[in-house]
């Protein structure tokens, strides 16, 4: 029903800069999920698109309309916030109801359209009660009834689960797909910063960083194909090991000698004569390293840590040298007695991800 | 001896007799009546017999020696000696059991003295306030209520009550203290809230709220002075002093008397205490609308309300129970109102306040028992209003 466009977006107070060029189209019906570390600027992000804060530079259109300066109210979006923000001196009703009220709606539609909210959610036994007389998942569903009812084109969502313990955020998590299932017109924006609600629940991701956008792309997109460093260690639990290399083959596919005498490594990905001898980073995840008998093309280290968590197995290799981060490798199943033992790993070409200058080789 | 020095050294006795009295009783709650360590039954029995003696014993008999020489045994029959005897008596047994809670027989142990120590330390510190409080607070309450009892010719009766009742300054005072009890809480409160709102969205706003706060500082006939220039007049061919009168003879009108005009001077002096009490309400209200969750207002914001209903709808009802609190303690302070309406006015022109009244029957009629019952009245008036703001207060901290 309504898709959003966001051109040359910026934000700066003052003289700093927290977000600049932001490009974006997000068409209508699709569930964005923006991501990033913390003070990456995605509620910011959030908060211009509902109007909360004001957008310094370029523009942004909801359903083909510029709303740079247009309220909040007027913009068809409605909002859940982090702590919910639910009056607290009203009911769940006349929380609900606020909204419809101050438009000057009749009772009769007022009414209608909170009922059937709370029928939705399940709220209907708590519409006579306080807000504080509620549990945190309650009061989170008030807050989404209190943007259904208002029909809005966009949903806003800013981490709306980081309140909820982690059971109940599971619960949730589902609740909100089924939400969007049953409305699949209404074009959702959420915000969070733990990357399993991002990869369960977006259509698409953003991934923010550095004042700008990384990446964007479906879930699978970005763990299979990211475009760069830092999405590829971003996304993906425990982040993505990069090991220093230099090009030695090139070809349909790539072959890359390790640094520090780690045997060399066989990468999928595509490149040019004119890449020989490029320094790169080699990019393989935890899941995809396997243990192998091949103690030439592989990297070989010592276990210095390892987490038996029963379905996987994590080791943790001594680093080369001080301040690397380890390499991580994450075996299916349960391993005993690893540790101290010299290892070698390899992992399927495919699997095998090469960036240069902190690009992905696949993008160029 | 210079007046300051005076004054200095009554600091330092204060002071030194406070930090005195807390570190002397812990020492001897702590080291002499109740150590913290175990004892055997020999000897707590010896700890008894000495306690019996300087616990108790010396004690008692100097309350008896008090009674004998302050009533005297002879008085012991009539209704004065009886009481003072029953107090005596009481004070005796209490003694006794504090001997008993404190010397325990048999063996105890370091834990028992601790707990026991711990329970009488509260009471060791506030004893002085109490006996301090009970000697200038709660005996005068009763002696007013026995003052407006007895009447001018001995008799006990409500004759105090039913005179002051048909006197017509009284009324008027009556009338005066319920327009004060409407107008000034309610100005300084919406005043007060509007001066907190608004000093919160522009940039000199603390110097505003300064400024507003300032008057919280001035003695309440400090200000009366000032607003009685503010409201001076002089004769139509003279410049005028008071700025209203100069403000008001610049307009074309003829210079006021203000103060003496009827109905009227009763808002000129009733501005002085809103003008005072403003202060107040501002500072607690601006600290209520900053515990407002700002997330309530930009979901407000998304919502669609406009200021005014952020305000009213928003913001307002979520502070409802700090402007109750402020509302009901300036009330308080309006039924006392004595020193602008004493300063100012005394009472005349039809500006009387029952503290007014009171004063007047009391120190300048030398009317003992109506002023006393004007007293009693202020009293039942402040009483439920006095509960409700303590109940009140109490529910916000929790």
């Amino acid at each position: 029903m309504a898709g959003l466009n966001l051109t040359n977006v910026a934000k700066s107070y003052g003289d700093v800069d927290v977000l600049k060029d932001i490009n974006l189209d997000i068409e209508a019906g699709e569930l964005i999920v923006f991501v990033g570390p913390s003070g990456c600027g995605k509620s910011t992000l959030l908060r211009m698109i509902a109007g909360l804060e004001k957008i310094t530079a370029g523009e942004l259109q909801i359903d083909g309309l510029v709303v740079n300066d247009v309220p909040p109210a007027q913009r068809g979006i409605a909002m859940v916030f982090q702590s919910y923000a639910l009056y607290p001196h009203m009911t769940v009703r006349d929380n609900m109801a606020f909204a419809l009220k101050l438009a000057k709606l009749s009772k009769q539609e007022i009414d209608d359209a909170v009922n059937k909210a709370a029928d939705i959610l399940q709220l209907t036994p708590y519409l006579d009660r306080l807000p504080k007389a509620l549990s945190g998942g309650q009061r989170q569903r008030v807050a989404i009834g209190r943007c259904i009812v208002r029909d809005p084109k966009v949903f806003l969502f800013d981490e709306p689960l980081s309140n909820l313990d982690a059971a109940l955020r599971v619960a949730t998590r589902l609740e909100i797909a089924q939400l969007k299932e049953s409305m699949p017109d209404r074009t959702m924006i959420y915000v969070t910063h733990d990357q399993v609600e991002a990869m369960t629940l977006a259509t698409r991701i953003v991934v923010l960083a550095n004042k700008g956008i990384s990446q964007v792309g479906t879930p699978l997109d970005l763990y299979e194909r990211p475009e760069n460093e830092f999405v590829a260690q971003f996304i993906g639990s425990p982040a993505m090991n990069l090991f220093p290399g230099e090009i030695t083959e090139t070809g349909e596919q790539t072959r890359i000698a390790l640094e520090g005498g780690h045997g060399s490594i066989l990468s999928a990905y595509p490149s040019t004569e004119a890449d020989k001898g490029g320094k790169v980073n080699v990019g393989i995840r935890p899941e995809d390293l396997q243990l192998t008998d091949d103690a030439e093309n592989s990297f070989t280290g010592t276990v210095n840590v390892q987490e038996n968590l029963g379905e996987v197995t994590l080791l943790f290799f001594n680093p080369d040298k001080e301040g690397v981060d380890p390499v991580i490798a994450k075996l299916p199943g349960i391993h005993r007695g690893l540790k101290g033992e010299t290892l070698n790993l390899t992992a399927n070409p495919g699997k095998v991800h090469v960036f240069m200058d902190g690009k992905s080789m696949l993008y160029r | 001896m210079h007046p300051a020095l005076q004054g200095l050294i009554t600091i330092i006795i204060g002071v030194g007799g406070c930090v005195g009295y807390f570190f002397f009783s812990n020492y001897l709650l702590d080291k002499f009546l109740l150590p913290a360590r175990a004892m055997t039954a020999e000897q707590t029995a010896l700890r008894r017999s000495l306690g019996t003696i300087f616990l108790f014993a010396v004690p008692a008999l100097l309350v008896l020696a008090l009674y004998v020489t302050a009533i005297g045994v002879g008085s012991i029959a009539s209704a004065g000696g009886m009481f003072w005897l029953l107090v005596a008596v009481g004070l005796i047994f209490g003694l006794w059991r504090l001997k008993d809670f404190v010397f325990a027989s048999g063996p105890t142990t370091a834990g028992h003295n601790i707990s026991h120590a711990n329970m009488i330390r509260p009471w060791l510190f506030l004893a002085p306030a109490i006996l301090a409080l009970g000697l200038y607070l709660t005996y005068p309450v009763f002696e007013t209520l026995r003052l407006s009892l007895v009447q001018r010719n001995g008799g006990v009766g409500f004759g105090n009550y039913t005179f002051m009742f048909g006197e017509q300054k009284f009324w008027e005072a009556m009338r005066n203290n319920m327009l004060w009890l409407i107008v000034v809480p309610a100005m300084s409160t919406v005043f007060g809230l509007l001066a907190a709102q608004l000093t919160d969205r522009i940039s000199w706003g603390s110097i505003a709220k300064m400024m507003i706060f300032m008057p919280m500082a001035i003695s309440m006939v400090g200000a009366s002075v000032i607003w009685k220039l503010i409201y001076e007049s002089r004769p139509v061919d003279v410049e005028q002093i008071g700025i209203l009168n100069a403000v008001w003879v610049a307009m074309g009108g003829e210079p006021q008397q203000w103060l003496t005009l009827p109905v009227w001077n009763n808002f000129f002096l009733m501005i002085v205490l809103v003008w005072i009490q403003t202060g107040f309400a501002m500072v607690i209200l601006s600290a209520a609308l900053r515990g407002i969750p700002e997330e309530t207002v930009e979901a407000a914001i998304v919502d669609g309300a406009n200021p005014f209903q952020i305000f009213f709808k928003i913001k307002v009802p979520q502070i409802m129970p700090t402007i109750v609190v402020v509302w009901t303690t300036i009330t308080l302070v309006v039924l006392k109102v004595f020193d602008i309406v004493f300063t100012m006015t005394n009472g005349q022109w039809g500006t009387q306040v029952l503290a007014n009244y009171m004063y007047d029957k009391l120190f300048r009629a030398n009317d003992w028992g109506t002023g006393s019952a004007a007293a009693m009245i202020i009293m039942l008036l402040v009483t439920p209003i006095l509960v409700w703001n303590v109940r009140n207060a109490r529910k916000e901290m929790r």
